[in-house]
């Protein structure tokens, strides 16, 4: 009854492990797909190593939690053998950054054989200056990144967008007009920041980081419900998603399948399976036999 | 909310040895904590793990023992009394006590943990011995402290300087009490020479582990280990003896800040 399909990727059901959250290793990748996860979704890695930033890296606030990992990762040529370490039977999703359209391309050419898709993070809020949403909040920048992946790779392409812009419309567009084969939407919003009031001093080495968790949630509803009317493209949505309900709304806006991240710190891996229990249920109570049926319903009679 | 830093003001400084202060705070303990979780310390410049290595229920404090190896620690060892630390947590899986007569086998800092889970012990009226091991007699830690509260010490170091030249496991083969159970907490490479022994032995055990970690939170997954993907600063850092055959890296290697395999 879950099974779906995303850019022709067989999925057991429409939830997804987030970019960036357990996802560094095989192992742990292979441990959220037997935990229930539809498909796993990579920490975003790049050409060379990168250590990312000092602690504290991440914290905690209301709703949610706010980070500055800094994007660290061993590099593409360490990578693929987490990649190749990935059980056969896991749909799996590469997370590539990049400060340059080239080295976006050629970090997902040199993976491509490994996956099932390639997701670009074109908007990581704290990335350094040239990676991350200083590409996503330009649509020339993310139509060019985009292009170049799209002339180098066969595998389907989704791009990550950031829901800090002042029009995430513009945005979808220029990647769909570029090639992109589906969106995933959102990453994490602000930057936010957390202030020390004893010392007076931000918490994150960072100062700044993402915030993600149930508070950014309704943002990231918005942004799939928005995009929906104006794209061809399967959307996926990621922000908050902490029980079935949460996905069901997400679909309701037009995504095909749901993301989660932050909920695994309050519920761990396991949260994946009680996800898709609720869902089903909630699909035979409503008269639901396929998920598809779910996708975009919020925009009839609209 | 227990992810965010608490600022507490530094109560007190221990002199352990050359290397090794322990700090003390005031701290709630109606909250739980179990010897063998650890706490994410700040000083304002970086955030690193750390056992709990006092747990005092009737001054309510606890005390982090921390073992000068780098810049962090340095900078840490250079604080007064009355200074600021952030403190989260605490955070994992600690050791769990079960039968009569307990076992613990410490290398160096290692002894941080297992110092807070002896004194609870005998606390709940356990009998315990304990191997505390380290590179001279001058670092071998809490050795004083644990007498005082009724434990049996048996030392050994590298150089031979307390009497016993040798390792921790080699120390260990040459006691033959029984014991319902170990708890152990070194350098990996220790960690698994006395592993070695206590399954030989029979002898039920729990190992402390130590991963790079980042988020202490269980999501950035930077902890998590090969075989199993469990996530140190979450599933652990305490692992059963059967837990640890699954766990591939074991005595192998462990990972960087940025995910890249180091060998011990
Ligand atoms: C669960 C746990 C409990 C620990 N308990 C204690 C303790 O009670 N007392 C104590 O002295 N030490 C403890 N450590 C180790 C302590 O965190 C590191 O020794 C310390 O971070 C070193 O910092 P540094 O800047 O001085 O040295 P660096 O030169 O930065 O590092 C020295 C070594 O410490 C390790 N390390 C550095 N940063 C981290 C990090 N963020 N997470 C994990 N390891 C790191 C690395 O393996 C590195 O090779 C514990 C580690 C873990 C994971
Ligand atoms: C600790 C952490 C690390 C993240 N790292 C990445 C990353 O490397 N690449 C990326 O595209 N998104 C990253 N994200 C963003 C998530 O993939 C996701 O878009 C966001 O957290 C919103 O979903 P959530 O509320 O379910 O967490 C990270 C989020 C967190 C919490
Ligand atoms: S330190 Fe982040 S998951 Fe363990």
């Amino acid at each position: 009854m879950l099974r779906t399909r995303i850019c022709n990727i067989e999925l057991r059901n429409p939830t997804m492990l987030a970019a960036g959250v357990m996802g560094s290793m095989a192992s742990s990748l292979n441990r959220v797909y037997r935990a229930g996860a539809g498909a796993v979704v990579t920490k975003s890695f790049s050409l060379e190593p990168n250590e990312g930033y000092k602690n504290p890296t991440t914290v905690e606030v209301t709703g949610g939690i706010i980070n500055a990992i800094g994007l660290s990762n061993p590099g593409v040529e360490a990578f693929k053998e987490e990649l190749r370490g990935v059980d056969d039977d896991v749909p799996l999703i590469a997370s590539v950054y990049g400060s340059s359209p080239e080295e976006f391309a050629s970090v997902a050419a040199s993976v491509e054989e490994y996956v099932d898709m390639i997701e670009l993070n074109v908007s990581c809020p704290h990335a350094m200056a040239g990676c991350g949403a200083s590409i996503g909040q330009d649509a020339g920048l993310t139509f060019r990144v985009v292009s170049a992946v799209k002339d180098a790779v066969d595998v389907p392409v989704s791009t990550k967008l950031t829901p800090n812009v002042t029009d995430i419309v513009e945005i979808a567009k220029s990647a769909e007009d570029a090639g992109s084969d589906a969106l995933t939407l959102i990453n994490s919003l602000g930057p936010g920041m957390k202030i020390d009031i004893k010392t007076a001093k931000p918490v994150l080495s960072n100062a700044f980081g993402g915030m993600s968790g149930p508070a950014i949630k309704p943002v990231a509803v918005r942004c799939v419900y928005d995009v929906y009317r104006s794209v061809e493209i399967p959307l996926i949505g990621a922000g908050g998603v902490r029980d079935f309900r949460d996905a069901v709304e997400f679909l309701f806006a037009g995504a095909v399948g749901v993301q989660v991240g932050t909920a695994i710190m309050y519920d761990g891996p396991e949260i994946f399976m009680r996800i898709c229990r609720g869902l089903e249920r909630f699909m035979i109570e409503e008269g639901f036999s396929s998920v598809d049926e779910m996708v975009g319903l919020a925009h009839e009679g609209v | 909310m227990v992810n965010v830093p608490e600022v507490l003001e530094i109560k007190g400084i221990v002199e352990e040895s050359e290397t090794v202060k322990t700090f003390i705070f005031d701290w709630d303990l109606t909250r739980e904590i179990v010897p063998g979780q650890f706490v994410m310390v700040w000083n304002f410049s970086d955030e690193k793990p750390m056992s709990v290595s006092l747990i005092d229920h009737k001054r309510s404090e606890i005390g982090i023992s921390i073992r000068r190896v780098g810049e962090f620690t340095s900078a840490v060892h250079e604080l007064e009394e009355g200074d600021l630390m952030g403190v989260r947590g605490p955070y994992g899986r600690g050791f769990e006590l079960m039968g009569r007569k307990l076992i613990i086998v410490g290398g160096g800092i290692g002894m941080a943990p297992l110092a807070a889970l002896a004194e609870e012990a005998v606390a709940r009226g356990m009998n315990v011995d304990a191997v505390v091991a380290a590179r001279t007699s001058d670092e071998l830690l809490f050795t004083e402290r644990l007498e005082g509260a009724g434990v049996n010490i048996h030392t050994c170091t590298d150089d031979g300087t307390c009497g016993f030249q040798g390792f921790a496991h080699e120390r260990l083969s040459e006691m033959d009490g029984e014991y319902d159970m170990a708890a152990v907490c070194g350098p990996e490479p220790m960690m698994f020479h006395v592993k070695e022994v206590l399954d030989d032995r029979g002898i039920p055990a729990q190992f402390s582990l130590e991963r790079y970690m980042k988020c202490a939170v269980g999501i950035c997954g930077q902890c998590c280990v090969d075989g199993t993907g469990w996530r140190v600063c979450a599933e652990g850092p305490v692992l059963w003896d059967h837990e640890l055959r699954v766990v591939g890296e074991f005595g192998r290697y462990r990972r960087d800040s940025a995910g890249r395999r180091i060998s011990w």
